[in-house]
């Protein structure tokens, strides 16, 4: 299947060194001035796409982010490390994942690719519901949080870490995959090819031009941060730690 | 100039690129580099696979083809990784962008491409023991011969020397005067050409300094660099544009050393409270990045003009020299302070940001010189007015 295309999901999320800010409101967290990045897990899911290109199983990847017009900064990105063009799927409002599954399903439809991989969940709403909505709506075989991926053939050899040890099971093509962490480690951007990448097409499509009209099903009531973090000290000794920790009742 | 040009948003995606590069695999490794005196070729040939040995060099010679403004940015990230990395980069940088400038078709086909990958390394030979400041005065000698010149005498303080590939060398071709010196390019293995031992320094110390002897090395004709005699001012304009990668790498190393004297005083605590609280050390910290964001703003106004061939280049590029290294060495001696008793102990990392930033006051011309050159311009009528 070497002229395979292997669609990757690259979500823009406030950059993971960021330290959080809750809207004072109540009604999301702070995004503006805020450094944004793509999805760890995403990059994750577009270095293995990149590596099955390179070994020759694949011919085009594509990267498409769903969001606003800003996600074309991680489509760029995206672009720099090695993805061949860029779709961006604009919508009104932050979609949920029943939506973004459903314009993968449309991009699908019109991309026909072997594989979609996506991250298996994103940082910021670690909903973690995207690519198991996409196989359902698609019917197509799922493997999620890959640590390890082998394609042969029509099929594909999927590693997976789960509570009870490693698993190993086999799908068809096509295929959904989403990614875990330790399935590879993503390349450093050449500075070149950061140059280069603006030569690289980003097609922009409406979520309503590809027949997604509802964008939210679920209703945030509150957005409140976590109770802040006691401060903790230093002991001298292993006695004073064995002592502190039975007077607070641990051992 | 040129990335004035470019779209929003891919001068940040660089200068990203190359932060994400220096935290991820240099800053890990600076301080063992540091006490193991350890030259981290794995990385810096890393850095030439992401396109940093060949910054300066036009893209058509398989360079980025940036400019200094947003070169010092690059600097700047690179060197809040590794202080000793990036200064060996600038250096590397600086005597690369000589060969793409003045090395003829052969020099630039043969080397070039080796220099801009980083497969190859090079050094740049101005200084002698007995010409330093008076770097005007060197004594190294370039006897014409037939098909090429013959190399004599002994350069000093050569950064990289010993494992570097290239060697660029200015020398006389006439006996005096700056307009008798030319610039070589020789490989630093060459017959003739030997090394002294490994100078033992402060700062700096994952990088070997070492002296450079030439002893009858001949190097042919088409290695010289640019025309006879012109050596001196191809060096000194290079140095224009090492001195604004210094001054990046003092302020790169500055907000490293700030940065961690922020996270120290919120964790210290003494009299029953986070240090952090106390008015002398928030002062402190305050005039440390004021201070340092007033170097950084000079040192882009003097990149932009070296961008934009002012004519106060020159002077520019030494008053952001002179200014930037003393602030940040203020700096780190600031956040040294703000450590107490730790902050000279080699488990944190301000005592290599101060040894390393009291190099940066010191070479690339040593901030006097850096005076020299800025009052010789206020000092000229003609040129006054480009410093006013």
């Amino acid at each position: 299947m070497s002229d395979m295309k292997i669609m990757v999901g690259v979500k823009r999320v406030i950059d993971y060194n960021v330290r959080v800010q809750v809207k004072s409101d109540g009604s999301g967290v702070v995004t503006d001035g805020v450094k944004m990045s793509i999805n760890p897990f995403d990059e994750i899911a577009l270095e293995e796409a990149l590596r099955l290109k390179e070994a020759g199983k694949a011919a085009e990847v594509i990267a498409v982010s769903v969001g606003p017009s800003q996600a074309q900064e991680q489509l760029r990105t995206a672009l720099a490390m090695g993805a061949d063009r860029g779709i961006l799927v604009t919508t009104a409002e932050q979609p949920q994942p029943l939506a973004v599954a459903k314009i993968f399903a449309a991009l699908y439809a019109k991309e026909q690719p072997g594989l979609v991989i996506l991250g298996k969940q994103a940082i910021d709403d670690d909903a973690g519901q995207v690519p198991q909505m996409l196989a359902g709506l698609l019917d197509v075989a799922q493997a999620t949080n890959a640590s390890k991926v082998e394609l042969e053939g029509e099929s594909a050899r999927v590693t997976r870490e789960i509570d009870t040890g490693i698993e190993v099971i086999e799908i068809r093509l096509p295929a959904v995959l989403s990614v875990d962490l330790r399935l590879n480690e993503p390349r450093y951007v050449k500075l070149p090819d950061i140059m280069k990448a603006k030569k690289k097409p980003i097609e922009t499509i409406d979520a309503q031009a590809l027949g997604v009209e509802r964008l939210t099903f679920l209703r945030v009531i509150k957005t409140s941060t976590p109770p802040a973090r006691q401060g903790g000290h230093k002991v001298g000794s292993v006695e004073e730690l064995v002592q502190e920790l039975k007077q607070r009742g641990f051992v | 100039m040129k990335e004035e040009q470019q779209p929003d948003g891919q001068e940040q995606a660089l200068v990203e690129a190359v932060a994400r590069f220096a935290i991820g695999q240099l800053a890990p490794h600076a301080a063992a580099w540091d006490e193991s005196e350890t030259f981290p070729l794995p990385q810096l040939r890393q850095a030439g696979a992401l396109g940093l040995c060949g910054l300066f060099v036009s893209e058509d010679h398989g360079g980025l083809g940036i400019g200094r403004s947003l070169g010092v940015r690059l600097f700047e990230a690179l060197a809040e990784g590794c202080t000793s990395f990036a200064a060996f980069l600038s250096i590397h940088n600086m005597a690369t962008a000589m060969v793409a400038r003045f090395g003829g078709a052969v020099v630039r086909q043969q080397h070039l491409p080796e220099l801009t990958s980083g497969a190859k390394l090079a050094s740049y030979c101005l200084t002698e023991p007995e010409a330093g400041s008076d770097a005007a005065a060197l004594r190294t000698c370039a006897a014409r011969r037939d098909d090429g010149y013959v190399l004599d005498g002994a350069k000093a303080f050569i950064s990289g020397a010993g494992d570097t590939q290239w060697l660029v060398v200015m020398a006389r071709t006439a006996p005096v005067g700056s307009k008798g010196i030319s610039a070589f390019l020789v490989p630093a293995d060459h017959p003739g050409v030997s090394y002294g031992r490994r100078e033992r320094k402060l700062g700096w110390r994952s990088q070997a300094t070492r002296m450079v002897l030439f002893q009858e090395v001949f190097v042919p004709e088409d290695h010289r660099l640019g025309a006879e005699g012109q050596g001196f001012a191809m060096a000194l304009q290079a140095l224009d544009g090492g001195r604004l990668n210094i001054a990046a790498c003092s302020v790169g190393t500055a907000r490293a050393a700030l940065r961690e004297a922020i996270s120290y005083v919120k964790t210290r605590r003494q009299f029953g409270q986070s240090i952090s609280q106390f008015q002398a050390v928030q002062f402190r910290l305050a005039d440390m990045a004021t201070e340092l964001h007033a170097a950084r703003a000079l040192l882009d106004q003097a990149a932009r003009h070296y961008d934009a061939g002012h004519r106060a280049t020159r002077a520019f590029c030494a008053m952001a020299k002179r200014f930037c290294t003393d602030v940040a060495f203020a700096v780190a001696d600031g956040a040294l302070e703000l450590h107490g008793g730790y902050g000279v102990l080699g488990d944190y990392p301000a005592e290599r940001h101060l040894r390393d930033l009291r190099l940066h006051r010191l070479l690339e011309g040593t901030n006097d010189i850096m005076r020299l050159i800025t009052a010789r311009q206020l000092l000229d009528d003609h040129d006054m007015e480009g410093l006013l």
